[in-house]
């Protein structure tokens, strides 16, 4: 393979030589998919192969915002990264619905085993108790329903970002900021009310 | 009532909170740059605080971030065993 400059790839991507060069920039993301993914998705060949294919597709578009500030060939695996993931959380995620989520956390919240740990003394599981009570209270009286149904898709009930964004009509970026906006607030009214973070997880027994 | 098990991951997550944080398509943008400043042996996390602040908080970037230090991280290999081979076969030549 020809070894290139970030102008050469550039050059060669956008002139006569483009076939040559995105044959040879399918061999370097193939490589990197390969070895990031090995043993962690099924029918490996065929499933980077796709990848790639959206990979190239996407640099090709993306062209003018390469910046030069890394290898273009790390700058198009980062895409292909994103491409990679982005396809194997919609695979593993399609049959969940938001509100099968919002149930399911519904329900394990109301098994009273989820609420009580028999290792701890009856003073111990009093405070947590207490804690759990402050935090939902400020859950419910700080956030938004947006925002409350966010924290438990993500943050508890796991659903990858965009996945979630997808089903509340939105998209990652602005879910990662109503999230944080979510928790700013939150940790405002733990300040407000002479708490810290610290303070809850060691009501919790987890500090 | 929200359970142990969540409350301890919404209290970690409050103690990882920041007034200033990237968003996943900010942190995206600096990725490749944070990877190779890692694998040149220099301190990422010191020179871009935000973006390992983001990596360390949002699962998601975080999987990107591996995934794409593992391929990397193959390739410098494959490059260095390449190299190693080239100058052994050279040795045996000259030698």
């Amino acid at each position: 393979m020809k070894g290139r400059t970030n102008e050469e790839w550039l050059a060669d991507l956008r002139g006569a030589e483009r076939d040559r060069a995105l044959a040879d920039l399918r061999v370097v993301i193939l490589r990197g998919l390969k070895a990031a993914f090995v043993g962690r998705v099924r029918s490996l060949d065929a499933t980077v192969e796709d990848f790639a294919q959206d990979t190239l597709v996407k640099v090709l578009e993306n062209l003018d915002t390469f910046r030069g500030e890394s290898r273009f060939t790390t700058w198009a695996q980062r895409i292909s990264m994103r491409v990679a993931y982005t396809e194997l959380r919609r695979r593993r995620w399609r049959d969940v619905s938001l509100q099968e989520l919002l149930d399911r956390n519904e329900e394990s919240n109301r098994e009273p085993e989820a609420l009580t740990d028999r290792t701890n003394s009856p003073q111990q599981e009093t405070e947590k108790k207490i804690t759990a009570e402050t935090l939902e209270g400020f859950i419910v009286e700080e956030l938004t329903q947006k925002q409350r149904d966010a924290i438990v898709a993500v943050m508890f009930q796991g659903m990858p970002l965009e996945e979630a964004a997808q089903r509340m009509r939105t998209n990652r970026n602005a879910l990662y900021k109503l999230l944080h906006d979510a928790r700013k607030k939150l940790k405002r009214r733990l300040e407000a009310e002479g708490l810290s973070p610290e303070e809850l997880l060691k009501a919790f027994g987890d500090a | 009532m929200i359970n142990p098990k969540d409350s301890v991951k919404l209290a970690m997550a409050l103690s990882m909170t920041q007034d200033v944080e990237l968003s996943c398509d900010e942190c995206f943008e600096e990725l490749d740059r944070f990877v190779e400043t890692q694998l040149a042996g220099l301190d990422a996390a010191a020179a871009m605080p935000l973006v390992e602040h983001h990596l360390r908080t949002c699962d998601g970037c975080r999987d990107e971030y591996q995934a794409l230090l593992s391929a990397l991280r193959t390739s410098r290999g494959s490059l260095s065993a390449k190299l190693l081979w080239d100058r052994l076969r050279d040795s045996f030549r000259s030698g």
